[in-house]
């Protein structure tokens, strides 16, 4: 039981779980009705839940799934990929514009995903060689991609912001018809369930943080990191896919200039108070998703007190540096030097305390 | 006597989660002594030194250092304090800037911040440099003097700032003879000046040429402190290892006569050629056969090695593999044919730091078992149990990070990694260096117990005694090239010596 609690309290999920209790506590001492969740009706008819805890979830969904491939991309490569809102953007665009020629049907839409899916891994791809094989720095590699992203969608539907609508896009952005669980919180559960086995069933996670940690032992080990480093690049691929068509579905129309805007920052946030070093090496996808409730629960809170959306920003930053302050080794070391001295005075130990 | 003492530590303690590093240990050091600190790795050396410069709080304990006035507690808080106290430390590895000049580097961080005299600092630097006999310039780039004389500079930095304890943490690693030499020569200057001095070192030899007295730890215990001039090496060395003396010289006589080359070699390689190993060589090794590479440092030993193990790209060379012509290519090739490769450089090339000694035990069996075949969490445990046992690896628990166990421990984790794999080859560049002599002599034991098995090894030391004494065949190497091999009775150091220095061999 005691062993229990030391290797919970040594273990990276500790910053991002107290911070979200955090939040939660604060919430319900500001109104306990911040949390209540009722049944509604929709325009569609449909009876669906609804609340603010509805909409911390559903909101964080497509951030959530973008972070699981940035984890694996800040482990291994020891640096972030700055394009994946962009290349989001060409996802939704290729989307849409495989929908728009053909009639909306079930098979057209798992057709236009795969399809996009097919785009943004190679756009990936073709990222992780620039850092994989090339050795150029993430940052400066996937700033390519950053600046020309948003353009390459602007060409795919040649300039315009077309629009969808369908039945069907509603059920995978909003509501599916007798199930009142907005979907993309069941495709982010979806998608963990489906990450844990990869885990699970792999050696994904151990070869990531190798190659993360110490790359020429990971070679020595029979490991390739330059294929590890790919990998990790093409499964954010399929991430940002699946992030970026979430999006389209929900809002029924693509906007190259402004779908997932900024998103990339928050997602490295998000790995950042998820426990992962971005600095690479060991990593915890489930504190990344974590991380991205988070946010989300800050941004909703701060709404809930009527905050106005351009202030939001500021107060989101405030709460963000007293995360990352309390996560930093310094502080870490304080508290527990703090912790022992308490402890050890209750105690009572005869070391003389001699001040100098 | 008693006056004469600069240092007096009493019934330090201190602990770390899982480990009590020292326990009541006392040190004491006198007025222009050298006092070496012995130990084996993980003996509490280091933690005693920097528990002394302040880099770690005591947990209970009283640190007397004499001031002006006689001996007085003092309570240090940071390395700065201490530096300002007296107390100064000169490690392995340098501790300055490169990209300054000499002169730069002697004033660094002391005093007036805002206001330089550039004039005055060269004249006092230069100065010093005299005093000491450093071969090194003050408006020099610090980075262009050789290792040795870039301590040289910082010890005269802790000279100038008045030190009366100077600390030598393992000086000696990176530095030839004759800088050794150079080096002694001025810690028996600064002896004269009635400096105290604490020296660290793996290297008896060393410590028997240089110091007056010697403080031994053990487990982080102190097991007593001795003069240097009435203490038999063996019983100083059985002392560091807790182990009956007899154990140490048994190892020492025995010797391995049997030669198998009528058998089938289980590794065969003819004109083989890396990146990094240009000059093709052949090479051969039976079952149950222990055989080295000497020679000097850079002299394409570790190459070599690295070019059996595909380490480096392989650009040249047809191998066989019990006598089945196999394609070497990448390490995992390597590996699933059965090799394994021990590093030279250890924290390099060897550890993943951040991980667990279980996942660092696992590692090299998992890759081989494959991508989609992990082992489950009770099949590494069982693994790393039963290896932390047979090795009598030192970690608090099996998820500790291995970052945090002494090297000794660290190197015994990778020897754990590859024994796992069942290996029929193994190669270890260098699996004893920077280690206590009681893990040396455990890897020695390891080895022959291993080859005793049918494992066939190679073996690579900087210390030809260790090669003698565990080879059966040597393959001696000069400027990358391989100039000779000796085996049986023609195995002397003697003979060695002359091969590297390219001389004929006498035989008999």
């Amino acid at each position: 039981m005691g062993n229990g609690l030391k290797k919970f309290t040594r273990s990276q999920l500790v910053i991002p779980l107290f911070s979200l209790l955090l939040l939660v506590v604060f919430n319900l001492i500001r109104d306990v009705e911040f949390f209540s969740v009722s049944i509604v009706t929709n325009n569609q008819g449909n009876r669906v839940l609804s609340g603010n805890l509805i909409s911390i979830l559903n909101g964080a969904s497509a951030v959530a799934i973008i972070s699981i491939g940035m984890t694996l991309i800040t482990s291994s490569c020891k640096g972030q990929d700055i394009s994946v809102a962009a290349v989001a953007a060409i996802a939704g665009s290729v989307f849409v514009s495989v929908l728009r020629s053909n009639e909306i049907t079930v098979p057209v839409i798992i057709l236009a995903f795969l399809f996009s899916c097919l785009v943004t891994v190679l756009f990936s791809t073709f990222n992780g060689i620039l850092v994989a094989i090339f050795k150029i720095q993430p940052m400066i590699a996937t700033l390519i991609l950053f600046s020309a992203g948003r353009s390459i969608a602007y060409w795919i539907n040649g300039g315009a912001t077309p629009t969808v609508s369908s039945p069907l896009l509603s059920s995978i952005g909003g509501f599916i018809p007798g199930i009142p669980i907005p979907s993309p919180i069941i495709i982010m559960v979806m998608f963990l369930i489906l990450i844990s086995l990869v885990l699970r069933f792999t050696n994904l996670g151990l070869y990531t943080q190798v190659v993360g940690i110490n790359e020429e032992t990971a070679h020595l080990n029979g490991i390739n990191p330059i294929l590890i480093k790919l990998i990790a690049f093409m499964i954010s691929g399929i991430c940002v896919a699946t992030a970026g068509c979430i999006t389209v579905c929900r809002i029924g129309l693509i906007n190259h200039e402004t779908l997932l805007l900024d998103a990339e920052m928050d997602v490295i946030l998000t790995v950042a108070i998820g426990g992962t070093a971005l600095s690479g090496g060991k990593f915890n996808l489930y504190g990344s998703v974590i991380g991205a409730y988070i946010i989300q629960a800050l941004t909703v809170t701060l709404y809930a007190m009527k905050v106005p959306s351009a202030a939001v920003k500021a107060y989101k930053a405030i709460v963000i540096i007293v995360i990352v302050m309390i996560s930093s080794p310094v502080v870490k070391e304080f508290a527990i030097n703090l912790y022992k001295k308490l402890f050890k005075k209750q105690v009572g130990t005869n070391i003389p305390m001699k001040a100098s | 006597m008693q006056n004469n003492v600069v240092l007096s530590m009493r019934n330090i303690n201190k602990s770390f989660p899982g480990v009590r590093a020292l326990q009541n240990v006392d040190f004491t050091l006198r007025k222009g002594e050298i006092h070496a600190l012995m130990g084996e790795n993980g003996a509490g050396k280091s933690t005693l030194i920097k528990v002394l410069t302040g880099v770690y709080p005591k947990d209970s304990g009283q640190i007397f250092l004499n001031l002006n006035s006689g001996l007085k507690e003092i309570n240090v808080r940071s390395p700065y304090e201490a530096q300002n106290l007296g107390i100064s430390t000169v490690y392995q590895e340098i501790t300055l800037c490169p990209n300054l000049t000499v002169a730069e580097n002697m004033f660094i961080g002391r005093g007036n911040y805002s206001l330089v005299n550039w004039r005055s600092m060269k004249k006092k630097t230069a100065e010093i440099l005299k005093k000491l006999n450093i071969p090194a310039r003050a408006t020099q780039q610090l980075g262009t003097c050789s290792i040795a004389v870039q301590q040289m500079v910082a010890i005269a930095r802790a000279v100038d700032m008045d030190c009366k304890v100077l600390i030598f943490d393992e000086p000696t690693s990176s530095l030839d003879e004759q800088e050794v030499e150079k080096l002694f020569s001025l810690m028996r200057e600064l002896k004269s000046r009635g400096v105290g001095i604490i020296f660290i070192t793996h290297f008896l030899d060393q410590m028997y040429e240089i110091s007056d007295m010697v403080t031994v730890l053990r487990n982080g215990e102190l097991i007593g402190e001795y003069e240097v001039k009435d203490l038999p090496r063996v019983q100083l060395i059985s002392m560091m290892m807790g182990k009956d003396l007899e154990d140490v010289s048994t190892l020492q006589k025995r010797k391995i006569s049997d030669e198998k080359s009528d058998v089938l070699p289980i590794y065969e390689a003819v004109g083989l050629s890396s990146t990094n190993c240009p000059n093709a060589f052949d090479f051969k090794i039976s079952k149950g056969e222990v055989n080295g590479f000497t020679g000097l440092l850079g002299s394409g030993r570790s190459e070599s090695v690295r070019a059996v193990f595909a380490a480096d790209k392989i650009t040249d060379g047809r191998i066989k593999i019990n006598g089945a012509d196999v394609k070497i290519k990448k390490p995992k090739d390597a590996m699933m044919h059965g090799i394994g490769y021990l590093p030279e450089d250890r924290k390099r090339d060897g550890i993943v730091e951040d991980l667990s000694v279980r996942e660092n035990i696992i590692l090299a069996l998992q890759v081989m078992k494959g991508f989609f075949r992990p082992f489950s969490r009770a099949e590494a445990e069982a693994f790393a149990d039963e290896y932390i046992k047979l090795l009598g690896i030192k970690t608090a628990s099996m998820d500790t990070p291995i970052k945090s166990l002494s090297g000794g421990n660290q190197q015994k984790v990778i020897l754990a990694r590859w024994l796992l794999t069942n290996p029929q080859y193994l190669i270890l560049d260098e699996p004893t260096r920077g280690i206590d002599v009681g893990t040396k002599v455990e890897i020695q034991k390891l080895i022959l117990k291993l080859a005793e098995d049918g494992v066939s090894i190679t073996f690579i030391s900087s210390e030809i005694e260790e090669m003698l004494r565990t080879c059966s065949r040597l393959i001696v190497m000069r400027d990358r090239k391989v100039v000779g091999q000796l085996k049986g009775e023609d195995m002397t150091q003697d003979n060695i010596m002359h091969m590297i220095a390219g001389e004929a061999v006498q035989n008999g």
